[in-house]
């Protein structure tokens, strides 16, 4: 069986980080860097294609210059520093960021080869294809059958609701959890259970891809596992793409990892810019980037 | 840790029981009144207040025609305030894109309607309603919508604020998952706001129930000897009653004004902790 990094033991991962924390970036380890390999159906497929996009709030730009690929049936990691622009990025995808008044992007992305901007593009329908799932877990007031069943019911998918419901919730690894309970309020569940929760939700619509803007960040290391093991189930059908601050969650489970940077110019206006994208084991072994081993190496300011 | 300075704690105590007088001042007068009310009220406080309609001699006077007048215009009233005001509330908070100018301006004007006396709702609605453009007489209907502009504000405002309470997070939850607008809005903003719309509407017909000024100019009329039957009916309601009978000299038609409030007083207490009870048993928790 093929080792990647996301089935890597704890030990490896703790490795793996203080090679990178003491030593300089040396070769990639023999074992990582499979992780494509794993997946042969699914590689090299571009899923989106993304290429000078600026990110505008009004007159602020967010985010400069970025162009990256996303590669299909792999996990992508998007890190750096608060405040780059990372949120801003993935809400680029399923263009939520079109509820905020105001914004406006520029340049291109490419969603299998679709503007996803383009003029009959519609958000609504960009949304159902392309799921996302919050950093604090947001489950409607509502029993946690109707939670899941929400977004199938909006989007008119005709199934038998039960059936999807229950699917829905064992590809989340919840339903052994919730199968007892399901009409009670999603509140009565704990935080790691309330995300789980939000990833059924997304995945009770079908889509494509998951975009995570940091899933972990309010749970405990014990759910924050279940969410890394589960993350590494979805991507055999699933794209995903995920905003973490943990650089060790970032190295578990993504294929590849995004590096993302605030730029302060004479006006000291901030901008988040894309330093550099790579292979995970690469970004976190043998950077290019003066700033991307500086962040990894925690030397950043 | 040290404690803190005498001087500090007797000051923080001070304020204290400054507060505390407050409040037991508007307690006590509240009290005071009522156990005048009461008092005065009590020998005619029995079901024939309740069954008897008006007379000229106060011994067999009952407040029947007005109860069901008041039952009539405040459920017209909340008929139509309750889907206007939720509406627009719901435009507001939803739809309005709130850097435009017309926008602030109809926001900025909603809180100076709220505060407007209600006399003037009378004059609008004796000048539009019941005579002029509408000429719908003095009937219930008048009575009903007036009273429904007068608390249209309040029903607006509060359900706004029901809404805005309802956290972000849930809408960008609806929207992420391919929701339309309109389908955040119904599936998930309305149901959750429910418990603070439903207490604010009460809250504001209780305010109509007790309104007597701008429907005393729209003609509710005090002598009635039958109850309304329908939108086109003459009517009059317990505030208009009550006023009429206190204004008589007879000493009786005084005591009948006094019970004739404590059943006006019982309404809004019953309807007020309707509000609190629906308030309390669908919070919500986030
Ligand atoms: N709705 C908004 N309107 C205006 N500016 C915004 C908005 N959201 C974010 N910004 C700004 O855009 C920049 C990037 O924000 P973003 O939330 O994308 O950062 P981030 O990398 O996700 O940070 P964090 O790691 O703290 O979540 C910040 O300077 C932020 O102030
Ligand atoms: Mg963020």
């Amino acid at each position: 069986m093929v080792t990647d990094l996301a089935n890597a033991s704890p030990d490896t991962l703790i490795d793996l980080g203080e090679i990178s924390t003491q030593a300089p970036p040396g070769p990639p380890r023999p074992e990582v860097g499979q992780a494509s390999e794993a997946h042969p159906d699914s590689a090299g497929e571009v899923v989106f294609h993304i290429s000078a996009l600026d990110f505008y709030y009004g007159d602020f730009r967010a985010v400069r210059d970025v162009s990256v690929d996303v590669e299909g049936n792999e996990i992508t990691a998007v890190i750096g520093p608060s405040g780059c622009g990372k949120s801003t990025f993935i809400r680029c995808l399923n263009r939520m960021n079109d509820l905020v008044p105001g914004a406006r992007v520029e340049g291109r992305i490419e969603y299998h080869g679709q503007d996803l901007y383009g003029p009959d593009v519609d958000p609504i329908e960009v949304r159902r294809h392309i799921g996302m799932v919050f950093q604090k877990p947001n489950p409607f007031p509502k029993s946690i059958y109707d939670n899941v069943a929400f977004g199938p019911r909006v989007n008119g998918i005709k199934a038998d609701m039960d059936d999807l419901v229950e699917e829905s919730l064992h590809r989340a690894a919840l339903w052994d959890e919730v199968k007892g309970k399901l009409k009670q309020s999603a509140f009565s569940l704990s935080g790691g259970q309330q995300q789980r929760l939000c990833i059924a939700r997304c995945i009770a619509i079908r889509p494509d891809v998951i975009l995570m803007d940091e899933p972990c960040s309010a749970l405990d290391p014990l759910a924050t596992n279940r969410i890394e093991e589960l993350m590494t189930e979805l991507k055999r059908e699933y794209t995903i793409v995920i905003v973490t601050h943990n650089m060790q969650q970032a190295a578990r489970v993504s294929d590849r990892t995004a590096f993302f940077t605030t730029e302060v110019n004479e006006q000291s206006q901030r901008t988040g810019v894309l330093v550099e994208v790579d292979r995970t084991e690469k970004i976190f072994t043998a950077p290019t980037d003066q700033r991307t081993e500086d962040y990894i190496t925690g030397r950043f300011g | 840790m040290e404690r803190r300075s005498t001087a500090d704690r007797l000051q923080g105590r001070a304020f204290q029981a400054l507060l505390l007088s407050c409040l037991g001042f508007g307690l006590l007068c509240l009290v005071v009144l009522l156990v005048q009310v009461v008092n005065e009220g009590l020998p005619r406080l029995n079901l024939d207040l309740l069954r008897n309609f008006p007379s000229s001699s106060p011994g067999g006077a009952g407040a029947r025609s007005a109860i069901f007048g008041t039952i009539w215009v405040v459920g017209i009233c909340g008929l139509v305030v309750v889907p206007v005001g939720v509406g627009a509330a719901v435009y507001l908070e939803e739809y309005a894109d709130t850097t435009r100018w017309y926008n602030r301006l109809i926001e900025v004007n909603i809180q100076n309607l709220a505060a407007v006396p209600a006399i003037v709702y009378g004059i609008l609605g004796l000048g539009f309603l019941s005579r002029g453009p509408l000429n719908l007489g003095f009937v219930v209907l008048a009575g009903s919508l007036t009273l429904a502009l007068l608390v249209l504000p309040i029903v607006i405002i509060t359900s706004r604020e029901a809404i805005r309470a309802v956290p972000n997070s849930i809408r960008l939850g609806a929207f992420a998952l391919g929701a339309t607008q309109w389908q955040t809005i119904r599936r998930q903003v309305l149901p959750s706001a429910v418990p603070g719309i439903a207490t604010g509407s009460i809250l504001a017909l209780s305010r109509a129930i007790g309104e007597a000024a701008p429907l005393i100019l729209l003609g509710g009329l005090t002598y009635l000897t039958f109850n309304p039957t329908g939108l086109n009916s003459p009517f009059t309601v317990l505030p208009i009653q009550i006023f009429n009978w206190i204004s008589r000299p007879q000493e009786e038609f005084r005591v009948l004004a006094a019970a004739a409030i404590v059943v006006l007083l019982a309404i809004l207490i019953s309807m007020n902790a309707l509000a609190i009870f629906v308030r309390n048993r669908y919070q919500r928790r986030w």
